[in-house]
Protein backbone atom coordinates (compact mmCIF):
# COMPACT_ATOMS: atom_id res chain seq x y z
CA UNK A 1 0.00 0.00 0.00
CA UNK A 2 1.27 3.23 -1.16
CA UNK A 3 1.92 5.73 2.29
CA UNK A 4 0.43 8.87 -0.05
CA UNK A 5 -2.76 10.31 0.12
CA UNK A 6 -5.40 8.75 -2.12
CA UNK A 7 -8.64 10.11 -2.15
CA UNK A 8 -10.07 8.14 -5.00
CA UNK A 9 -9.38 4.79 -3.57
CA UNK A 10 -11.01 6.17 -0.24
CA UNK A 11 -13.97 6.89 -1.80
CA UNK A 12 -14.58 3.45 -3.47
CA UNK A 13 -13.76 2.18 -0.34
CA UNK A 14 -16.65 3.98 0.67
CA UNK A 15 -18.38 3.13 -1.84
CA UNK A 16 -18.31 -0.35 -1.66
CA UNK A 17 -18.67 -0.79 1.82
CA UNK A 18 -20.93 2.08 2.93
CA UNK A 19 -22.57 3.66 0.36
CA UNK A 20 -24.19 0.91 -1.92
CA UNK A 21 -25.13 -1.27 1.37
CA UNK A 22 -26.75 2.18 3.05
CA UNK A 23 -28.27 2.53 0.19
CA UNK A 24 -30.19 -0.93 -0.48
CA UNK A 25 -30.67 -1.06 3.00
CA UNK A 26 -32.33 1.91 3.43
CA UNK A 27 -34.41 1.14 0.48
CA UNK A 28 -35.41 -2.25 1.97
CA UNK A 29 -36.29 -0.15 5.22
CA UNK A 30 -38.22 2.41 3.95
CA UNK A 31 -40.58 0.09 1.59
CA UNK A 32 -41.04 -1.50 4.96
CA UNK A 33 -41.36 1.48 7.09
CA UNK A 34 -44.08 2.78 4.45
CA UNK A 35 -46.35 -0.21 4.75
CA UNK A 36 -45.96 0.66 8.28
CA UNK A 37 -46.82 3.78 7.98
CA UNK A 38 -49.97 2.84 5.75
CA UNK A 39 -51.32 0.68 8.02
CA UNK A 40 -50.46 3.72 11.13
CA UNK A 41 -52.77 6.17 8.91
CA UNK A 42 -55.52 4.10 7.72
CA UNK A 43 -56.33 1.97 10.40
CA UNK A 44 -54.47 3.61 13.48
CA UNK A 45 -52.18 1.21 15.04
CA UNK A 46 -48.46 0.56 14.82
CA UNK A 47 -48.45 -3.03 12.98
CA UNK A 48 -45.83 -4.92 14.90
CA UNK A 49 -46.34 -7.71 12.84
CA UNK A 50 -44.65 -5.92 9.78
CA UNK A 51 -41.45 -7.75 10.44
CA UNK A 52 -42.84 -11.06 10.26
CA UNK A 53 -45.44 -10.48 7.65
CA UNK A 54 -42.42 -9.06 5.45
CA UNK A 55 -41.04 -12.77 6.21
CA UNK A 56 -44.42 -14.24 5.34
CA UNK A 57 -44.63 -12.90 1.80
CA UNK A 58 -40.31 -13.43 1.20
CA UNK A 59 -41.65 -17.17 2.07
CA UNK A 60 -44.48 -17.55 -0.65
CA UNK A 61 -41.55 -15.92 -3.08
CA UNK A 62 -39.36 -18.90 -1.69
CA UNK A 63 -41.80 -21.33 -2.39
CA UNK A 64 -43.11 -19.59 -5.77
CA UNK A 65 -40.15 -19.28 -7.31
CA UNK A 66 -38.62 -22.58 -6.35
CA UNK A 67 -41.06 -24.47 -8.44
CA UNK A 68 -40.41 -21.74 -11.14
CA UNK A 69 -37.14 -22.99 -11.11
CA UNK A 70 -37.63 -26.77 -11.10
CA UNK A 71 -39.55 -26.23 -14.19
CA UNK A 72 -36.90 -24.25 -15.73
CA UNK A 73 -39.31 -21.26 -15.72
CA UNK A 74 -36.11 -18.52 -15.25
CA UNK A 75 -34.75 -15.56 -16.60
CA UNK A 76 -31.61 -15.26 -17.14
CA UNK A 77 -29.17 -12.69 -15.39
CA UNK A 78 -32.34 -11.87 -12.68
CA UNK A 79 -33.05 -13.84 -9.77
CA UNK A 80 -36.39 -16.44 -10.46
CA UNK A 81 -37.90 -14.33 -7.23
CA UNK A 82 -38.36 -11.61 -9.30
CA UNK A 83 -40.60 -13.42 -11.22
CA UNK A 84 -42.16 -14.95 -8.37
CA UNK A 85 -43.37 -11.88 -6.70
CA UNK A 86 -47.07 -11.47 -8.70
CA UNK A 87 -47.77 -14.52 -7.77
CA UNK A 88 -46.86 -14.19 -4.32
CA UNK A 89 -48.16 -11.15 -4.00
CA UNK A 90 -51.44 -12.80 -4.40
CA UNK A 91 -51.00 -15.02 -1.73
CA UNK A 92 -49.45 -12.11 0.99
CA UNK A 93 -53.07 -9.80 0.10
CA UNK A 94 -55.61 -12.82 1.01
CA UNK A 95 -53.35 -13.60 4.01
CA UNK A 96 -53.12 -9.99 4.77
CA UNK A 97 -57.20 -9.52 4.36
CA UNK A 98 -58.02 -12.71 6.24
CA UNK A 99 -55.86 -11.21 9.31
CA UNK A 100 -57.97 -8.35 9.07
CA UNK A 101 -61.17 -9.61 8.75
CA UNK A 102 -60.58 -12.25 11.70
CA UNK A 103 -58.38 -10.00 13.95
CA UNK A 104 -58.27 -6.16 13.40
CA UNK A 105 -62.06 -5.75 11.53
CA UNK A 106 -63.52 -6.54 15.10
CA UNK A 107 -61.61 -4.03 16.80
CA UNK A 108 -62.90 -1.23 14.23
CA UNK A 109 -66.52 -2.45 14.52
CA UNK A 110 -66.62 -2.00 18.56
CA UNK A 111 -64.47 1.19 17.79
CA UNK A 112 -61.88 0.29 20.45
CA UNK A 113 -58.88 2.71 21.22
CA UNK A 114 -57.49 1.76 18.23
CA UNK A 115 -53.03 2.10 18.87
CA UNK A 116 -53.10 0.48 21.85
CA UNK A 117 -55.37 -2.43 20.87
CA UNK A 118 -54.36 -2.79 17.26
CA UNK A 119 -51.20 -2.87 19.01
CA UNK A 120 -51.98 -5.86 21.07
CA UNK A 121 -53.85 -7.26 18.33
CA UNK A 122 -50.96 -7.00 15.77
CA UNK A 123 -48.33 -8.70 18.51
CA UNK A 124 -50.68 -11.81 18.19
CA UNK A 125 -50.55 -12.18 14.38
CA UNK A 126 -46.71 -11.37 14.57
CA UNK A 127 -46.14 -14.67 16.63
CA UNK A 128 -48.66 -16.20 14.37
CA UNK A 129 -47.07 -15.10 11.36
CA UNK A 130 -43.71 -15.88 12.56
CA UNK A 131 -45.05 -19.77 13.80
CA UNK A 132 -46.06 -20.38 10.31
CA UNK A 133 -43.26 -19.01 8.78
CA UNK A 134 -41.39 -21.16 10.91
CA UNK A 135 -43.54 -24.32 10.52
CA UNK A 136 -43.21 -24.15 6.29
CA UNK A 137 -39.66 -23.16 5.59
CA UNK A 138 -38.26 -23.93 9.02
CA UNK A 139 -36.32 -21.63 11.81
CA UNK A 140 -32.56 -21.73 9.52
CA UNK A 141 -30.88 -19.22 7.42
CA UNK A 142 -31.29 -19.86 3.74
CA UNK A 143 -30.53 -18.35 0.45
CA UNK A 144 -32.56 -18.04 -2.64
CA UNK A 145 -31.20 -15.73 -5.48
CA UNK A 146 -30.23 -17.10 -8.57
CA UNK A 147 -28.48 -16.00 -11.52
CA UNK A 148 -26.05 -13.53 -11.86
CA UNK A 149 -25.01 -12.01 -8.43
CA UNK A 150 -23.33 -8.73 -9.90
CA UNK A 151 -23.96 -6.18 -12.39
CA UNK A 152 -20.27 -5.81 -12.34
CA UNK A 153 -17.93 -7.53 -9.53
CA UNK A 154 -14.87 -6.35 -7.69
CA UNK A 155 -12.58 -7.60 -10.59
CA UNK A 156 -14.11 -6.01 -13.28
CA UNK A 157 -14.48 -2.85 -11.93
CA UNK A 158 -10.94 -2.92 -11.40
CA UNK A 159 -9.84 -4.25 -14.81
CA UNK A 160 -11.90 -1.09 -16.07
CA UNK A 161 -10.80 1.73 -14.18
CA UNK A 162 -7.39 0.38 -12.72
CA UNK A 163 -7.89 1.87 -9.22
CA UNK A 164 -6.46 -0.50 -6.40
CA UNK A 165 -9.71 -0.16 -4.58
CA UNK A 166 -12.71 -2.07 -6.38
CA UNK A 167 -16.89 -1.18 -6.17
CA UNK A 168 -19.21 -4.20 -6.60
CA UNK A 169 -22.73 -3.91 -7.46
CA UNK A 170 -24.52 -6.31 -6.30
CA UNK A 171 -27.98 -7.38 -8.74
CA UNK A 172 -29.33 -7.56 -5.65
CA UNK A 173 -28.28 -3.58 -4.76
CA UNK A 174 -29.64 -2.74 -8.60
CA UNK A 175 -33.00 -4.35 -7.86
CA UNK A 176 -33.43 -2.80 -4.53
CA UNK A 177 -33.04 0.78 -5.51
CA UNK A 178 -34.89 0.58 -9.31
CA UNK A 179 -38.23 -1.15 -7.02
CA UNK A 180 -37.55 0.98 -4.46
CA UNK A 181 -37.85 3.94 -7.08
CA UNK A 182 -40.77 2.62 -8.69
CA UNK A 183 -42.79 1.70 -5.97
CA UNK A 184 -42.47 5.24 -3.89
CA UNK A 185 -43.17 6.90 -7.42
CA UNK A 186 -46.20 4.95 -7.93
CA UNK A 187 -47.63 5.20 -4.35
CA UNK A 188 -46.96 9.37 -4.48
CA UNK A 189 -48.72 8.99 -7.47
CA UNK A 190 -51.81 6.90 -6.17
CA UNK A 191 -52.04 9.02 -2.93
CA UNK A 192 -52.22 12.32 -4.87
CA UNK A 193 -53.56 11.67 -7.95
CA UNK A 194 -56.31 9.09 -8.20
CA UNK A 195 -59.86 9.51 -6.47
CA UNK A 196 -59.00 6.47 -4.35
CA UNK A 197 -55.82 7.32 -2.92
CA UNK A 198 -57.52 11.08 -2.29
CA UNK A 199 -60.33 9.21 -0.59
CA UNK A 200 -57.46 7.05 1.58
CA UNK A 201 -55.69 10.47 2.33
CA UNK A 202 -59.10 11.74 3.01
CA UNK A 203 -59.90 8.86 5.69
CA UNK A 204 -56.71 9.08 7.31
CA UNK A 205 -56.88 13.12 7.87
CA UNK A 206 -60.60 13.11 9.00
CA UNK A 207 -62.54 9.85 9.24
CA UNK A 208 -65.95 11.11 9.93
CA UNK A 209 -66.09 13.32 7.83
CA UNK A 210 -64.84 10.63 5.17
CA UNK A 211 -67.66 8.77 6.09
CA UNK A 212 -69.79 11.89 5.49
CA UNK A 213 -68.65 12.32 2.06
CA UNK A 214 -69.07 8.72 1.70
CA UNK A 215 -66.14 7.20 1.18
CA UNK A 216 -66.26 3.37 1.73
CA UNK A 217 -64.58 2.67 5.17
CA UNK A 218 -64.23 -1.22 4.08
CA UNK A 219 -63.10 -0.64 0.75
CA UNK A 220 -60.46 1.94 2.34
CA UNK A 221 -59.16 -0.55 4.61
CA UNK A 222 -58.72 -3.61 1.89
CA UNK A 223 -56.84 -1.16 -0.70
CA UNK A 224 -54.92 -0.13 2.07
CA UNK A 225 -53.92 -3.99 3.03
CA UNK A 226 -53.65 -4.62 -0.64
CA UNK A 227 -50.78 -1.73 -0.55
CA UNK A 228 -49.37 -3.25 2.14
CA UNK A 229 -49.20 -6.64 1.08
CA UNK A 230 -47.71 -5.36 -2.26
CA UNK A 231 -44.74 -2.96 0.09
CA UNK A 232 -44.16 -5.88 2.50
CA UNK A 233 -43.86 -8.72 -0.14
CA UNK A 234 -41.07 -6.43 -2.34
CA UNK A 235 -39.57 -5.43 0.76
CA UNK A 236 -38.79 -8.88 2.17
CA UNK A 237 -37.46 -10.26 -1.10
CA UNK A 238 -35.35 -7.83 -1.66
CA UNK A 239 -33.88 -7.61 1.86
CA UNK A 240 -33.80 -11.89 1.34
CA UNK A 241 -32.26 -11.75 -2.01
CA UNK A 242 -29.29 -9.04 -0.42
CA UNK A 243 -28.61 -10.41 3.00
CA UNK A 244 -30.08 -13.99 2.80
CA UNK A 245 -33.30 -15.51 4.48
CA UNK A 246 -34.15 -15.74 8.47
CA UNK A 247 -36.95 -15.87 10.13
CA UNK A 248 -35.38 -14.16 13.12
CA UNK A 249 -33.67 -11.69 11.18
CA UNK A 250 -36.84 -9.80 9.63
CA UNK A 251 -38.91 -10.30 12.76
CA UNK A 252 -36.17 -8.08 14.66
CA UNK A 253 -36.30 -5.65 11.44
CA UNK A 254 -38.93 -4.08 13.17
CA UNK A 255 -36.77 -2.22 15.29
CA UNK A 256 -35.05 -0.32 12.55
CA UNK A 257 -38.27 -0.07 10.79
CA UNK A 258 -40.27 1.50 13.65
CA UNK A 259 -37.20 4.00 13.96
CA UNK A 260 -37.34 4.66 10.70
CA UNK A 261 -41.10 5.82 10.76
CA UNK A 262 -40.63 7.97 14.33
CA UNK A 263 -37.38 9.57 13.00
CA UNK A 264 -39.28 10.41 9.97
CA UNK A 265 -42.49 11.51 11.73
CA UNK A 266 -45.38 9.06 11.81
CA UNK A 267 -48.07 9.02 9.57
CA UNK A 268 -45.49 10.70 6.88
CA UNK A 269 -44.52 8.89 3.43
CA UNK A 270 -41.87 10.97 2.95
CA UNK A 271 -40.83 10.81 6.55
CA UNK A 272 -40.89 7.22 6.34
CA UNK A 273 -38.42 7.11 3.72
CA UNK A 274 -35.90 10.19 5.15
CA UNK A 275 -35.86 7.63 8.44
CA UNK A 276 -35.07 4.92 6.52
CA UNK A 277 -31.97 6.18 4.97
CA UNK A 278 -31.03 7.58 7.94
CA UNK A 279 -31.01 4.70 10.27
CA UNK A 280 -29.30 2.73 7.74
CA UNK A 281 -26.80 5.18 6.95
CA UNK A 282 -26.17 5.50 11.10
CA UNK A 283 -26.25 1.86 11.53
CA UNK A 284 -23.48 1.01 8.88
CA UNK A 285 -21.60 3.99 9.43
CA UNK A 286 -20.87 3.47 13.13
CA UNK A 287 -20.28 -0.13 12.47
CA UNK A 288 -17.93 -0.02 9.70
CA UNK A 289 -14.05 -0.50 10.41
CA UNK A 290 -12.32 2.91 9.33
CA UNK A 291 -8.90 1.12 9.26
CA UNK A 292 -8.76 0.50 5.58
CA UNK A 293 -10.26 4.03 4.99
CA UNK A 294 -7.90 6.24 7.04
CA UNK A 295 -5.04 4.37 5.89
CA UNK A 296 -5.69 6.12 1.93
CA UNK A 297 -6.43 9.31 3.50
CA UNK A 298 -4.16 9.94 6.35
CA UNK A 299 0.21 9.83 6.01
CA UNK A 300 1.96 6.80 7.10
CA UNK A 301 3.54 7.73 10.43
CA UNK A 302 -0.35 8.20 11.36
CA UNK A 303 -1.92 4.95 10.18
CA UNK A 304 -4.28 3.47 12.92
CA UNK A 305 -3.19 0.31 14.20
CA UNK A 306 -6.33 -0.60 15.33
CA UNK A 307 -9.77 -1.26 13.47
CA UNK A 308 -11.40 1.66 14.13
CA UNK A 309 -14.69 0.72 14.11
CA UNK A 310 -17.11 3.08 16.31
CA UNK A 311 -19.31 0.06 17.47
CA UNK A 312 -19.26 -3.93 16.90
CA UNK A 313 -21.82 -4.81 14.17
CA UNK A 314 -23.44 -6.97 17.17
CA UNK A 315 -24.99 -3.79 18.39
CA UNK A 316 -26.75 -2.40 15.28
CA UNK A 317 -30.21 -2.88 16.27
CA UNK A 318 -28.88 -0.71 19.76
CA UNK A 319 -28.36 2.19 17.17
CA UNK A 320 -31.77 2.06 15.83
CA UNK A 321 -33.03 2.16 19.56
CA UNK A 322 -30.88 4.87 20.88
CA UNK A 323 -32.04 6.88 17.31
CA UNK A 324 -35.59 6.14 18.49
CA UNK A 325 -35.27 7.24 22.25
CA UNK A 326 -33.43 10.20 21.15
CA UNK A 327 -35.71 11.26 18.71
CA UNK A 328 -39.03 10.48 21.17
CA UNK A 329 -36.93 12.71 23.98
CA UNK A 330 -36.22 15.85 22.14
CA UNK A 331 -38.52 15.82 18.85
CA UNK A 332 -41.03 13.29 19.24
CA UNK A 333 -43.14 14.61 16.00
CA UNK A 334 -40.57 13.62 13.80
CA UNK A 335 -38.33 15.32 11.11
CA UNK A 336 -41.46 15.74 9.06
CA UNK A 337 -43.89 16.80 11.94
CA UNK A 338 -45.93 13.50 12.03
CA UNK A 339 -48.59 13.10 14.22
CA UNK A 340 -47.67 12.07 18.01
CA UNK A 341 -48.50 8.74 19.55
CA UNK A 342 -50.55 9.26 22.05
CA UNK A 343 -52.00 6.01 22.61
CA UNK A 344 -55.58 7.09 21.13
CA UNK B 1 -95.58 14.62 5.69
CA UNK B 2 -92.71 16.76 6.00
CA UNK B 3 -89.69 15.99 3.68
CA UNK B 4 -87.24 15.24 6.62
CA UNK B 5 -88.48 14.26 9.65
CA UNK B 6 -87.18 12.43 12.68
CA UNK B 7 -90.29 11.55 14.98
CA UNK B 8 -90.09 10.79 18.38
CA UNK B 9 -86.61 10.16 18.34
CA UNK B 10 -85.04 8.39 22.08
CA UNK B 11 -81.20 7.98 22.06
CA UNK B 12 -78.82 7.82 24.38
CA UNK B 13 -74.96 7.63 24.62
CA UNK B 14 -74.06 4.76 26.49
CA UNK B 15 -75.87 4.81 29.39
CA UNK B 16 -76.30 8.39 29.54
CA UNK B 17 -80.05 9.23 28.21
CA UNK B 18 -80.19 12.43 25.72
CA UNK B 19 -83.27 12.40 23.37
CA UNK B 20 -86.91 11.52 25.01
CA UNK B 21 -89.20 11.56 22.12
CA UNK B 22 -87.85 14.77 20.36
CA UNK B 23 -89.46 15.82 17.01
CA UNK B 24 -87.64 17.79 14.30
CA UNK B 25 -88.66 18.49 10.26
CA UNK B 26 -88.24 20.25 7.79
CA UNK B 27 -89.93 21.09 4.25
CA UNK B 28 -87.89 21.75 1.04
CA UNK B 29 -87.21 25.82 0.37
CA UNK B 30 -87.27 26.02 4.19
CA UNK B 31 -84.91 26.93 7.18
CA UNK B 32 -85.61 25.14 10.37
CA UNK B 33 -83.41 26.00 13.24
CA UNK B 34 -82.54 23.89 16.72
CA UNK B 35 -81.63 26.18 19.45
CA UNK B 36 -81.80 25.57 23.07
CA UNK B 37 -79.55 25.26 26.23
CA UNK B 38 -75.96 23.59 26.03
CA UNK B 39 -76.64 19.94 26.81
CA UNK B 40 -80.06 19.82 24.97
CA UNK B 41 -79.31 17.16 22.72
CA UNK B 42 -79.13 19.51 19.82
CA UNK B 43 -76.43 18.08 17.96
CA UNK B 44 -77.19 14.53 18.54
CA UNK B 45 -80.75 15.38 16.61
CA UNK B 46 -78.41 15.87 13.51
CA UNK B 47 -76.61 13.03 14.34
CA UNK B 48 -79.72 10.49 14.83
CA UNK B 49 -80.72 12.20 11.80
CA UNK B 50 -77.37 11.30 9.55
CA UNK B 51 -77.12 7.59 11.26
CA UNK B 52 -74.17 8.50 13.08
CA UNK B 53 -76.05 7.14 16.18
CA UNK B 54 -78.63 4.61 16.14
CA UNK B 55 -81.75 5.97 17.84
CA UNK B 56 -83.21 3.40 20.53
CA UNK B 57 -86.74 4.38 19.01
CA UNK B 58 -88.44 6.74 16.82
CA UNK B 59 -87.92 7.21 13.07
CA UNK B 60 -86.23 8.96 10.45
CA UNK B 61 -88.24 9.79 7.10
CA UNK B 62 -86.76 11.52 3.73
CA UNK B 63 -89.62 12.34 1.24
CA UNK B 64 -92.65 9.69 2.95
CA UNK B 65 -89.53 6.91 3.02
CA UNK B 66 -87.92 4.96 6.31
CA UNK B 67 -84.51 5.75 6.02
CA UNK B 68 -84.29 4.81 10.15
CA UNK B 69 -81.81 1.77 9.00
CA UNK B 70 -80.07 3.55 6.51
CA UNK B 71 -76.19 3.49 6.61
CA UNK B 72 -74.47 6.78 7.25
CA UNK B 73 -72.98 6.39 3.76
CA UNK B 74 -76.08 5.46 2.38
CA UNK B 75 -78.42 8.78 3.38
CA UNK B 76 -75.73 10.79 2.36
CA UNK B 77 -76.55 9.02 -1.17
CA UNK B 78 -80.24 9.63 -0.79
CA UNK B 79 -79.92 13.56 -0.53
CA UNK B 80 -78.80 14.16 2.67
CA UNK B 81 -75.44 16.48 3.73
CA UNK B 82 -73.80 17.69 7.06
CA UNK B 83 -71.41 20.46 7.54
CA UNK B 84 -70.16 19.35 11.35
CA UNK B 85 -69.40 22.56 13.89
CA UNK B 86 -65.66 21.15 14.12
CA UNK B 87 -63.46 19.61 11.95
CA UNK B 88 -65.49 19.79 9.05
CA UNK B 89 -62.76 19.60 6.06
CA UNK B 90 -59.97 17.69 5.22
CA UNK B 91 -56.18 19.68 7.03
CA UNK B 92 -54.10 18.88 5.01
CA UNK B 93 -55.78 18.29 1.66
CA UNK B 94 -56.22 21.28 -0.89
CA UNK B 95 -59.09 23.54 -1.39
CA UNK B 96 -59.68 21.66 -4.13
CA UNK B 97 -59.62 18.12 -2.80
CA UNK B 98 -61.45 18.66 0.28
CA UNK B 99 -64.26 19.65 -2.87
CA UNK B 100 -63.84 16.48 -4.82
CA UNK B 101 -63.99 14.48 -1.59
CA UNK B 102 -66.98 16.04 -1.38
CA UNK B 103 -68.25 14.63 -4.56
CA UNK B 104 -67.21 11.47 -4.09
CA UNK B 105 -69.80 9.33 -4.30
CA UNK B 106 -70.73 11.22 -7.70
CA UNK B 107 -70.29 9.27 -10.92
CA UNK B 108 -70.87 11.96 -13.05
CA UNK B 109 -68.74 15.22 -14.11
CA UNK B 110 -68.14 17.36 -10.91
CA UNK B 111 -66.33 19.57 -12.52
CA UNK B 112 -69.42 21.77 -13.02
CA UNK B 113 -70.58 21.92 -9.44
CA UNK B 114 -67.16 22.82 -8.16
CA UNK B 115 -67.28 26.28 -10.48
CA UNK B 116 -70.56 26.94 -8.85
CA UNK B 117 -69.18 26.45 -5.28
CA UNK B 118 -66.32 28.67 -6.58
CA UNK B 119 -69.09 31.07 -7.85
CA UNK B 120 -70.76 31.05 -4.43
CA UNK B 121 -67.17 31.80 -2.41
CA UNK B 122 -64.99 33.37 -4.99
CA UNK B 123 -62.55 33.00 -2.00
CA UNK B 124 -61.92 29.43 -2.47
CA UNK B 125 -61.14 30.18 -5.71
CA UNK B 126 -58.07 32.16 -5.30
CA UNK B 127 -57.06 29.42 -2.42
CA UNK B 128 -57.72 26.33 -4.38
CA UNK B 129 -54.31 25.33 -4.57
CA UNK B 130 -53.86 25.74 -0.88
CA UNK B 131 -54.05 23.34 2.57
CA UNK B 132 -57.35 23.65 4.31
CA UNK B 133 -55.52 24.00 7.34
CA UNK B 134 -53.80 27.20 5.95
CA UNK B 135 -57.18 29.06 5.62
CA UNK B 136 -58.66 30.97 7.88
CA UNK B 137 -61.62 29.76 10.09
CA UNK B 138 -64.40 31.55 8.12
CA UNK B 139 -62.35 30.50 4.44
CA UNK B 140 -62.66 27.01 6.23
CA UNK B 141 -66.59 27.07 7.29
CA UNK B 142 -66.74 28.05 3.49
CA UNK B 143 -64.58 25.01 2.16
CA UNK B 144 -67.02 22.50 4.40
CA UNK B 145 -70.15 24.07 2.95
CA UNK B 146 -68.80 23.87 0.07
CA UNK B 147 -67.97 20.46 0.45
CA UNK B 148 -71.01 19.41 1.77
CA UNK B 149 -73.09 21.22 -1.36
CA UNK B 150 -70.90 18.63 -3.90
CA UNK B 151 -73.42 16.10 -3.71
CA UNK B 152 -75.96 18.34 -4.65
CA UNK B 153 -77.71 17.63 -1.76
CA UNK B 154 -82.01 17.79 -1.59
CA UNK B 155 -81.09 18.36 2.53
CA UNK B 156 -78.35 20.52 4.17
CA UNK B 157 -78.37 20.04 7.62
CA UNK B 158 -75.59 22.59 9.46
CA UNK B 159 -74.37 22.38 13.25
CA UNK B 160 -73.55 25.72 14.56
CA UNK B 161 -72.24 27.63 11.22
CA UNK B 162 -71.38 30.16 13.15
CA UNK B 163 -69.40 29.24 16.20
CA UNK B 164 -66.12 31.15 16.60
CA UNK B 165 -66.72 33.79 13.47
CA UNK B 166 -66.70 37.19 13.39
CA UNK B 167 -69.97 38.92 13.46
CA UNK B 168 -69.21 40.07 9.52
CA UNK B 169 -68.31 36.50 8.73
CA UNK B 170 -71.56 35.35 10.39
CA UNK B 171 -73.76 37.62 8.17
CA UNK B 172 -72.09 36.21 5.40
CA UNK B 173 -72.50 32.96 5.96
CA UNK B 174 -76.41 33.15 6.87
CA UNK B 175 -76.66 35.22 3.55
CA UNK B 176 -75.20 32.04 1.76
CA UNK B 177 -77.23 29.62 4.02
CA UNK B 178 -80.67 31.73 2.36
CA UNK B 179 -79.12 31.30 -0.50
CA UNK B 180 -79.10 27.63 -0.56
CA UNK B 181 -82.48 27.45 1.11
CA UNK B 182 -84.08 29.61 -1.72
CA UNK B 183 -82.72 27.44 -4.12
CA UNK B 184 -84.59 24.60 -3.05
CA UNK B 185 -83.01 22.92 -0.23
CA UNK B 186 -84.02 21.76 3.04
CA UNK B 187 -81.89 23.55 5.19
CA UNK B 188 -81.94 22.50 9.11
CA UNK B 189 -79.40 24.06 11.37
CA UNK B 190 -78.63 23.65 15.21
CA UNK B 191 -77.33 26.88 16.18
CA UNK B 192 -76.21 29.09 19.22
CA UNK B 193 -76.80 32.70 18.30
CA UNK B 194 -80.22 31.94 18.71
CA UNK B 195 -81.61 35.67 18.24
CA UNK B 196 -80.13 35.78 14.65
CA UNK B 197 -80.55 32.62 13.82
CA UNK B 198 -84.86 32.64 14.62
CA UNK B 199 -84.92 36.03 13.00
CA UNK B 200 -83.88 34.18 9.30
CA UNK B 201 -85.76 30.83 10.32
CA UNK B 202 -88.48 29.26 8.48
CA UNK B 203 -89.41 27.22 11.54
CA UNK B 204 -87.84 26.43 15.38
CA UNK B 205 -87.83 23.88 17.35
CA UNK B 206 -86.33 24.76 20.78
CA UNK B 207 -85.14 21.66 22.53
CA UNK B 208 -84.48 21.51 26.46
CA UNK B 209 -83.05 18.27 27.84
CA UNK B 210 -83.77 16.07 24.98
CA UNK B 211 -87.67 16.99 24.33
CA UNK B 212 -89.19 19.39 22.55
CA UNK B 213 -90.06 22.57 25.06
CA UNK B 214 -91.38 25.19 22.18
CA UNK B 215 -92.08 24.53 18.22
CA UNK B 216 -93.13 27.46 16.10
CA UNK B 217 -92.07 29.88 12.91
CA UNK B 218 -89.31 32.12 13.69
CA UNK B 219 -91.22 34.85 14.23
CA UNK B 220 -93.66 33.17 16.65
CA UNK B 221 -90.83 32.16 18.81
CA UNK B 222 -88.70 35.48 18.94
CA UNK B 223 -92.39 37.07 20.43
CA UNK B 224 -93.04 34.44 22.82
CA UNK B 225 -92.76 35.78 26.02
CA UNK B 226 -91.01 32.79 27.91
CA UNK B 227 -88.86 31.79 24.61
CA UNK B 228 -87.47 35.62 24.59
CA UNK B 229 -86.75 35.38 28.66
CA UNK B 230 -85.30 32.07 29.08
CA UNK B 231 -83.47 31.63 25.70
CA UNK B 232 -83.12 34.82 24.23
CA UNK B 233 -81.65 36.84 27.03
CA UNK B 234 -85.10 39.49 27.32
Amino acid sequence: MSDSIDIINAFALMTNFVILPALSYGSQLALGALAVTLVYSILRFSNFAQGDSMAFGTMLVILISGYMISKGWTITGFPTAILAIPLALIGMSIYLLTMDRLVYRHYRKIKAKQNIVGITASIGVMFVTGGIVRFILGASAQRFGDGERFIFSVREFKAFTGLEQGIAFKTSQFLTITLAILLVAFLFYFLQKTKTGKAMRAYSDNTELALLSGIDPDKVVQITWLLVALFTTIAGTLYGLDKGFAPQQYHLLLLPIFASVIVGGIGSPIGAIAGAFLVAFSEILLTYAYKKFLIYLLPLSMHPSSLVQLIGTEYKYAISFVILVIVLLIRPTGIFKGKVIDGE
Amino acid sequence: MAYLEGKNLVASYGVVPILHECSVEVEKGELAVIVGPNGAGKSTVMRVLLGMLDATSGSVTLDGKDISMLSTQDRIGMGLAFVPQTKNVFPSMTVEENLEMGGFIRKDDISKTIQEVYELFPILYDKRKQLAVQLSGGQRQQVAFGRAMMTKPSVMLLDEPTAGVSPIVMDEIFSNILDVRNAGMAVLMVEQNAQQALNIADKGFVLVSGRNEHTGTGKELINDREVRKKFLGG
